[in-house]
């Protein structure tokens, strides 16, 4: 009975085949060649880009300030290792497009020298406020994939008076095992990250979610956390996304965050076991974030490990570490095989969410040509946002967007889901993608045209203004003429009658 | 390395379109094969040329409407005609395959745009235009004559009842049950009296007894069922709605007046109720898409059938039944949706609470 409420609590999802094992006993190294070079973006967050703060030609050392947070919403960026800075300059970003991004070159002396840093003994006796502006300091950042600045989180988990802390260990994407490496061998780590957490946010309690294919993990991490009462260990059955905060929070809690709201309206707030560890480093040693775990795997890569990289190493390098077969390899994805962006090229830098990296070979991406829908309605059994992703698509490509939102495009979180159950190979994620990019391209048609209706509208009115000012200033001055001339005619006959009457 | 970027998912399940209909056929055979193993060479002849000329009709629509003739592999064409085969009396002439593939690919799939737009179930559409254009060809049912028994007809003689005009087949034909209890209680025979020597259970369940192709033999087309649900094809939602509800109003009626009600057992066992449970009514293209729809879908097959069965025209309406609740799919997807998550079922927000 238990089981079946259990079911209840998730919707949808898919057992996606794991390929977790290539890595998953692939302790974490930290010993690798460092690369000659590491381009550092300076937007690897949500919000603003951060801005430079040193030169061309500078010497730093490692975690050293490179550019500083701007706003309320944004992130620092740190020097992962020691060197010269080569370039400030636009270089390609680790994104589909890879356009442009402002980056920092930094050419390491190979010394990897740490800055000055200043640990904390005992970070309760921190003030709460302190807690979350360290963690901004340092630069860190939602490390699950979404780069939400964390102290922006922590002080919103202060404010709103939240009940309890979730953590995320779900790691549901296919592939990736950094997370579960994180938490077996740093499971105190992420246990004291947490209560730094809890601290920093005024909350007793934190729950942290591992899916149940992780079972060292979760003994290891149900260990870490035995001398804290107000910390448990939840083991959440394996099923992507489980990854997807709403469907843990409605797992963990049984709560569901309403459409629109925050996690904080119901009482809860979640991070990452790595963003967890990440503040754990950074208030207890003082270290920004400038390195992280990384898996890379795929079956074009001869080595699968999982590894500790500066941010910044570029993609190339690690597989040349992986003795990835350029060959073989099919697709690069940055990320998971489900959410992951696939990348043009590896000449492209490891930033703050890359949690892997994936060489995958043709047998194991999706390739199948298109076929017609034979509404098996997998796809609605699937989605565990409870959307109807084969009639949305149908909307979407018969150009009906607003038919399309009106069944819940809005709500859909591009997992993938759909598009991976589909035995017909409809991209149909694709197609709320775009439509979802599309939608808000109209969104800016119809606020410019609105604009320029707005526009020519008060000119017109403008205009009709000057006119009548005008007629009414042309009436004014006939007005006055005519007096004058009454004046003049009057005096004239007033002359006249003196005249007459001397 | 040249590389295209596109967005996630990078990774697909192995279910693709032809395996699906793969392993539908797969479940179908156990069924079929005892069906020709029941009714010998002419049944096998007729299963070869419905879904033969189904293929053809296929091919020939998809040329016709300047699409590619690699659509065909998706064996939707093959799986379309084996189930009208099974459902087409055994020893039915050729030309009733053939007429029936043709109705069931093109009137019944084709003119809709193909593959996932028809409206109707294509077999059951053929069937019941079958039944309805030539009664008498679609109520022969021969009597079983397994392969080895004195009667069984040999390769040449089957090719010559499938392909001939036989006239003496009334020596070898007989009622179905449900078409013998309908003619005899219409004569106002009551029903202990009616099934007295005319059958067992046993026999009824396993499908040693007079009935289309392969609908006969209830056991072993449930096994396919089960193993197809167990292959995660189907689920269980519309064959367990479909059969319980059956089950529960010959059940009520059977109990009421057991003279005039046949008993849920023998309801179940036999028609082509399994069958149309199992691989008929599930069909994606033409059944709901959320459970509940499903689960509704089924129970109003299951009580139309009864219906048909107790007080209709036909001794079996499965065929029907099914047809008429395809017509009912657009309306019960448009009613029966799923919750999107973080609103009611209205798509409203949820109201929050801690």
């Amino acid at each position: 009975m238990i089981s079946l409420v259990e079911k209840m609590r998730i919707r949808g999802g898919v057992h996606a085949e794991e390929n977790k094992k290539q890595t998953a006993n692939q302790p974490i190294q930290t010993e690798l060649p460092l690369d000659t070079k590491l381009y550092i973006p300076l937007q690897q967050h949500v919000g603003k880009a951060a801005e430079p703060i040193v030169r061309v030609g500078d010497k730093v050392l490692k975690g050293q300030l490179l550019a500083h947070s701007q706003g309320m919403i944004s992130a620092p960026v740190h020097a992962p290792s020691s060197g010269l800075i080569a370039d400030i300059n636009f270089y390609p970003a680790p994104h589909p497009s890879a356009l442009p991004i402002r980056t920092i070159v930094i050419e390491t002396d190979g010394k990897d020298e740490w800055c000055e840093l200043k640990p904390v003994n005992d970070p309760f006796s921190l003030d709460p406020e302190e807690v979350s502006l360290r963690v901004g300091a340092a630069g860190i950042v939602g490390m699950g994939g979404a780069t939400f600045p964390s102290a922006v989180k922590l002080n919103l988990g202060r404010k709103s008076k939240i009940h309890t802390l979730l953590i995320n260990g779900g790691e549901c994407e296919p592939y990736l095992t950094c997370d579960d490496r994180l938490m077996r061998e740093r499971a105190e780590a992420i246990i004291d990250g947490i209560r730094i957490m809890l601290h920093g946010m005024g909350v007793k309690k934190a729950k942290i979610g591992i899916e149940d294919n992780k079972p060292e993990a979760i003994a290891l991490m149900k260990k870490a956390c035995e001398p804290f009462p107000d910390i448990y260990v939840i083991t959440v059955p394996t099923r992507y996304p489980m990854g997807w905060d709403r469907q843990l929070i409605r797992f963990i809690t049984g709560s569901e965050v309403p459409a629109g709201s925050r996690a904080t309206d119901v009482g809860v707030l979640m991070h990452n076991v790595a963003t967890a560890y990440a503040i754990h480093r950074a208030i207890r040693f003082g270290e920004p974030l400038v390195s992280r775990v990384v898996t890379v795997s795929g079956k074009a890569a001869k080595r699968t490990i999982n590894m500790e990289v500066p941010i910044g190493t570029s993609i190339s390098h690690l597989f040349s570490i992986t003795r990835v077969d350029p060959d073989k390899t099919a697709r690069i994805v940055m990320g998971g095989p489900m959410m992951g962006e696939s990348l043009p090229h590896s000449d492209l830098p490891i930033v703050k969410a890359t949690s892997g990296v994936l060489a995958l070979t043709h047998d194991e991406i999706k390739t199948g040509t298109e076929q017609p829908c034979i509404r098996c309605a997998s796809c609605i059994s699937a989605c565990p946002a409870g959307l109807l992703p084969v009639d949305m698509a149908n909307r979407i490509k018969s150009n009906q967007l607003d038919a399309a939102v009106s069944i819940g495009l809005k709500d859909c979180i591009s997992c993938g889901t759909c598009s991976y159950v589909c035995p017909s190979n409809i991209p149909l994620v694709h197609y709320f993608k775009y439509a979802a990019g599309e939608l808000v391209a109209r969104q800016q048609a119809q606020h410019k045209s609105e604009q320029t209706k707005k526009l020519v509208e008060e000119r017109n009115n403008r205009m009709e203004r000057i006119e009548q000012e005008k007629a009414e200033e042309a009436a004014r001055r006939k007005a006055a003429k005519e007096a004058r001339d009454r004046e003049k005619a009057e005096k004239a006959r007033l002359a006249a009658e003196k005249e007459a009457a001397s | 390395m040249k590389i295209v970027p596109t967005s996630g998912p990078h990774i697909s399940t192995e279910n693709q379109v032809s395996s699906i209909m793969l392993q539908v056929i797969f479940a179908i055979c156990p069924a079929t094969l005892f069906g020709i193993y029941l009714f010998g060479w002419p049944a096998f002849n007729l299963l070869i040329i419905t879904v033969v000329s189904a293929v053809v009709f296929e091919y020939f629509c998809l040329r016709l409407a300047g699409k590619p003739s690699a659509i065909l592999k998706d064996g939707s064409a093959i799986l379309t005609g084996w189930l009208l085969a099974m459902t087409l009396p055994p020893w039915a002439p050729w030309w009733v395959g053939v007429v029936g593939s043709g109705m069931a690919i093109i009137i019944g799939k084709q003119v809709y745009g193909g593959l996932g737009q028809n409206v109707f179930n294509p077999a059951m559409l053929a069937r019941v235009a079958l039944l309805i254009s030539f009664p008498v060809e679609l109520t022969t049912w021969i009597n079983v004559t397994p392969f080895g028994s004195a009667l069984a007809p040999d390769f040449i003689t089957g090719l010559k009842i499938t392909f001939e005009q036989v006239s003496d087949l009334d020596a070898y034909t007989g009622a179905t049950l449900l078409g013998h209890v309908k003619t005899e209680l219409s004569q106002n025979h009551l029903l202990p009296d009616i099934l007295q020597n005319q059958f067992t259970i046993q026999e009824s369940w396993l499908g040693f007894m007079r009935g289309s192709m392969a609908e006969t033999s209830a056991v072993l087309l449930l096994v396919g069922g089960i193993w197809l649900n167990y292959r995660k094809i189907i689920n269980l939602s519309i064959p367990t709605a479909m059969l319980f509800s059956v089950w529960i109003c010959s059940l009520v009626f059977n109990w009421w007046n057991p003279a005039h009600y046949l008993s849920p057992w023998i309801h179940l066992s036999s028609g082509a109720l399994m069958c149309a449970a199992f691989f008929i009514a599930t069909d994606y293209v033409t059944s709901p898409n959320t459970v509940k729809g499903q689960i509704i879908f089924g129970a109003c097959c299951g009580i139309l059938i009864f219906i048909i069965r107790t007080w209709g025209g036909y001794p079996e309406g499965a065929g029907f039944a099914v047809l008429l609740m395809n017509a009912a799919t657009p309306l019960i997807d448009h009613y029966i949706k799923p919750r999107i998550y973080g609103r009611n079922r209205q798509g409203k927000p949820l109201e929050a609470k801690e």
